[in-house]
């Protein structure tokens, strides 16, 4: 993170405490000062210009900031940035590589899983979280696991669908080691 | 060679999406992702209380916080004669109040800050001393002879009704009644409901002062509809005013009004000369923008023994909240009301409505919807279920007996719509088929025998979409149409452009596919554009169901005028006179010769290089496309259900869709727009209301207290299709996106009510809550309306 110049505010300096946090997002450390209240989704999506996770409810009803922290879903806005220092951080934008595109990706685009787009994100993070504990759910299983991710478009049928698509894909490809990060 | 239609992804073809290439990858461009430089950032203070005068605004403490850079209120919103805007129904609407608050929610001030956590400090110490007023929260109230005047800004305003409004024919219609055997009443509301994508509104409005050009990135699903307004409302060049619709995250109707945070955000962009950007919360969205439905009924069928309906009679009480700002073709007051029964042959009917102001939050927006046909289809199935009841008919049968005939298009119904095509019998025949009617009734009766309660419910219905005609369509002046524009490169490939806007209706996969067909150029080499004013042609947006019937059937129309031109340039090529020339898809070829010919993609080159005498060069059109009738699309849905006794809860056991939306350009996205409207026909069957407290506190204002359906309880679909193709389409397609969520709720609440019979239960009001449904299965009563709930 090199700059050919910075900006030095002309304002005095303000009495807002600032914390320093360091995380991995989606493999790369990064280190930031942040204000103690700021949410997880906010660094992710304006500090760190990640703006797959979107942030929908603000109530973590919605799920469409779901990211996984250390493995783990959860919904980024309702974290605390300062909550996730020292973590290793998964957004949409890491699921594959730039050319690539993972099973659940794929299974999405190929059942039709999404519409509008907007939850999309949340429900693929949610669904990888649900298919590395468990590579071969039942539709009960999967439909459980989404249900903290609202879609308005689908009515998730097609979403179940792309699931169990790359979870089936995932095991015939010996990807039942679908490893966190 | 002929190219086979479905590989090169045209009509018929399940295309899987492009746009989904972008969305899985996290890589969508909604309008918060939109960063520009120098960006600041608005929130908006809203009213906690329903109904007050203001008696002072204190926004010292706003302006002491650093990073604050403009505090706006109604005051200098008034300065700029700002303070109110037209609405697209002929009202007015507060921007910021400045005498009083009038719905709980409503925007009192915006404070604009470097950052959007600065915004909202400063919204926080803004002081705002309110005086108190009697709420009025349901229509019963605001006609009382007490009823303070929400509306005493409007001069010659006295009470708090907008409208009166009828429809049909009177006299006819009582003599009908007064000629009947016997006559099936009943009463029912359909409640309020949030049209909630999961994406909120937002904008970001860019004034530039050295070109004095108007850039507003923005949440709108008819962007051009916007710019008017915004050229009206802030008096603004029109051409010196872009609107860019980015990716849309869901709309449903929820994103077609203009609402005070755009207004704000470009004042504060123009007195700044910077971006500002707006981005609505959750509460913000579910508290004061476009909220759909809440309609109260009392409906009559006329009805002779044998079970002919003789007439219809609807009475419909509209609560439209504080402003009355309907997004809904002009010249009809309580919408498309009046479609109801449009499948039936029905001699006569009469319906007058009434719209009052309330104090809650305006809309009555066609959530997923055309201007309340979705409030007019379950009214009409609810009353058809109750009329079989009373007549002790078989629900299917009586359907059946009073459709309108296969062969008795075109059909003017008798609120005065021209129906055009339909296999009504089909379609139920299909549905009960699928669901085993015969059987189920069998189960049923056996299952009523060790105290089970189970039931099914039947939803049939026809209704309009793809306003308009212009003749009878228009929002404020402006006709309904649409339109497309086709540039071919010299490549043969293609960018095309429409008036509409999708929000997850798919349409850069499914245009494509139209050209595809229309031009025999493979659907992934047509790019497709939409959403920007300054380089889409003018539109009316997608919204209704429309973009298909209208903007769809531009884009065949100016593939044809490509093709028209593209012939000119094969005779060229094939040194042939026109009339010797024959198209198939994708090429042109000699009449008796067939192996001479030209592709398409080589008379886009002729068109750039190789073009005859006194031809204009290029391969590029426009069409605006204005439909002669609105396109009618037939359902049927039919579910079954399983009541618990001891507590009310019911369980969906089978949804049954038999959908009838004509041609289908791609049968995946169909399916996918049907499955979607059924989970919401679920959700406000079961779920989905805002209510109010005595005190106009919105109940409903998060996705805590509003419910939405999830994965776990939303049921499975089961699909299926008749084709009638639409006669005057130029690809005989019809709407199909909101069908499902219009036809759809009556299906799940006649279930439930079907497995109450004998309970002295003729209606409970959506939504069937289980302690709804157990307190008429104990007090063998009807449980009607949404009560205010009480405070304390």
């Amino acid at each position: 993170m090199s700059s050919l110049f910075t900006e030095v505010s002309a304002e005095p300096p303000s009495d807002v405490p600032v914390r320093r946090v360091t995380v991995t997002v989606n493999g790369d450390e990064r280190t930031v000062e942040v204000e103690p209240r700021l949410l997880l989704a906010h660094l992710i999506r304006s500090g760190f210009k990640l703006t797959g996770t979107h942030t929908g409810c603000d109530t973590s009803n919605c799920g469409a900031c779901t990211v996984l922290l250390d493995g783990e879903p959860v919904k980024s806005c309702t974290v605390l940035a300062v909550q996730a220092d020292g973590s290793e951080i998964m957004t949409v934008e890491g699921l594959a590589g730039p050319s690539e595109l993972h099973p659940l990706q794929e299974g999405f685009k190929d059942e039709h899983g999404l519409q509008c787009g907007f939850c999309t994100p949340g429900m693929l993070m949610a669904s990888k979280a649900l298919l590395q504990r468990n590579p071969d759910p039942t539709e009960d299983e999967v439909r459980w696991a989404l249900s903290g991710n609202l879609c308005r478009c689908t009515g998730y049928q097609n979403i179940v669908n792309a699931v169990l698509w790359a979870g089936e894909k995932l095991r015939a490809d010996g990807g039942t080691q679908e490893e966190a990060t | 060679m002929t190219l086979d239609e479905i590989k090169i992804g045209g009509l018929g073809a399940s295309r899987r999406r492009v746009e989904d290439d972008r969305f899985i990858r996290g890589k969508g461009n909604y309008v918060d992702d939109i960063v520009l430089p120098d960006m600041l950032h608005m929130e908006i203070l809203r009213s906690p209380v329903a109904h007050a005068r203001i008696k002072s605004i204190d926004v010292s403490k706003a302006w002491e916080i650093p990073g604050v850079r403009l505090v706006l209120t109604g005051e200098m919103m008034a300065a700029r004669n700002l303070a109110w805007m037209p609405t697209l129904s002929y009202d007015t609407q507060a921007v910021l109040a400045t005498d009083k608050v009038r719905f709980q929610g409503q925007e009192v001030a915006c404070v604009i800050a470097d950052d959007p956590y600065i915004a909202k400090d400063g919204c926080a110490a803004i002081v705002v001393e309110y005086e108190l007023l009697p709420a009025i929260v349901n229509p019963e109230q605001a006609l009382g002879s007490d009823a303070p005047t929400i509306r005493d800004d409007k001069q010659n305003q006295l009470d708090n009704v907008i409208f009166d409004w009828e429809v049909g024919d009177k006299s006819g219609t009582d003599a009908a009644f007064d000629q009947a055997d016997l006559v099936s009443k009943i009463e029912m509301h359909y409640p309020r409901s949030h049209p909630s994508p999961i994406e909120t509104c937002g904008s970001i409005a860019d004034f530039d002062r050295a070109t004095s050009k108007l850039t507003v990135y923005m949440t709108s699903q008819a962007p051009h509809i916007i710019r008017a307004a915004v050229a009206m409302v802030a008096e603004l060049p029109e051409h010196m005013i872009r609107i860019v619709s980015p990716d849309i995250g869901g709309g449903f109707g929820n994103k077609v009004p203009v609402y005070p945070g755009y207004v704000a955000s470009i004042l504060a962009s123009i007195l700044l000369e910077r971006p500002v950007k707006w981005i609505e919360d959750k509460s913000g969205n579910l508290i004061s923008t476009g909220f759909g439905r809440d309609v109260y009924l009392k409906g009559e069928l006329a009805l002779r023994n044998d079970g002919k309906i003789l007439g219809v009679r609807m009475n419909t009480t509209s609560d439209h909240g504080a402003f009355f700002s309907d997004a809904q073709p002009s010249k009809f007051k309580i919408g498309l009301m009046h479609s109801a029964f449009a499948c039936y042959d029905i001699p006569t009917a009469h319906l007058t409505a009434r719209g009052v102001y309330t104090n809650k939050a305006p809309g009555g927006v066609a959530y997923r919807c055309s201007f309340r046909v979705t409030e007019a289809m379950y009214f009409q199935e609810r009353m058809v279920q109750a009329a079989a009841d009373d007549l002790g008919m078989d629900q299917a049968a009586f359907r059946r007996m009073n459709f309108v005939r296969d062969d008795d298009f075109p059909h003017r119904t008798a609120f005065g719509f021209l129906t055009d095509s339909g296999q009504y019998a089909k379609c139920l025949d299909v549905g009960l088929e699928a669901i085993g009617y015969e059987d189920f009734l069998v189960e049923q009766a056996e299952a009523k025998k060790q105290g089970r309660l189970l039931g099914i419910g039947i939803s049939t219905m026809t209704e309009p979409l793809g306003a308009g005609n212009s003749k009878e369509y228009d929002i404020l002046g402006i006709k309904m149409f649409d339109s497309a524009q086709l540039r071919v490169h010299m490549s043969g490939k293609a960018i095309l452009r429409t008036g509409a806007k999708s929000q997850g209706q798919g349409h850069e996969t499914t245009w494509a596919q139209i050209v595809a067909h229309e031009l025999g150029i493979p659907a992934e080499d047509v790019v497709v554009e939409e959403g920007d004013t300054d380089t889409a042609p003018f539109g009316m947006g997608t919204y209704a169901s429309r973009s298909t019937p209208v903007a769809g059937a531009a884009v065949a129309m100016v593939s044809r005028k490509i093709r028209a031109k593209a012939r000119k340039l094969a005779a060229h090529l094939l040194e042939a006179s026109e009339e010797d020339i024959e198209w198939e898809l994708g090429r042109f070829y000699l009449r008796g010769d067939h192996d001479r010919g030209v592709t398409i993609q080589e008379c886009a080159m002729a068109a750039y290089s190789n073009m005859p005498d006194g031809m204009e060069p290029g391969l590029e059109n426009t069409s605006y496309y204005d439909p002669p009738n609105l396109t009618w699309p037939f359902a049927c849905y039919i579910t079954t259900v399983e009541i618990d006794p001891s507590t009310g809860v019911w369980d969906v056991l089978r949804v049954v869709a038999v959908d009838d939306c004509g041609v289908r350009i791609n049968p995946m996205i169909v399916e996918g727009q049907i499955m979607g409207g059924l989970t919401e026909a679920y959700a406000m069957a079961n779920m989905q209301f805002i209510t109010f407290d005595e005190e106009g506190n919105c109940i409903g204002g998060n996705y805590m207290d509003y419910l939405l359906p999830t994965a776990w309880e939303t049921p499975g679909f089961e699909l299926h299709e008749v084709v009638t193709p639409c006669p005057h389409h130029p690809i005989g397609a019809k709407g199909i996106g909101e069908c499902a969520t219009v036809g759809g709720p009556a299906a799940f609440v006649n279930a439930v009510m079907d497995a109450l019979k004998g309970h002295d239960v003729r209606n409970i009001d959506m939504p069937l809550l289980a302690d709804r449904v157990h307190e008429a299965i104990v007090d063998r009563t009807d449980v009607s309306g949404i009560p205010p709930i009480k405070v304390g």
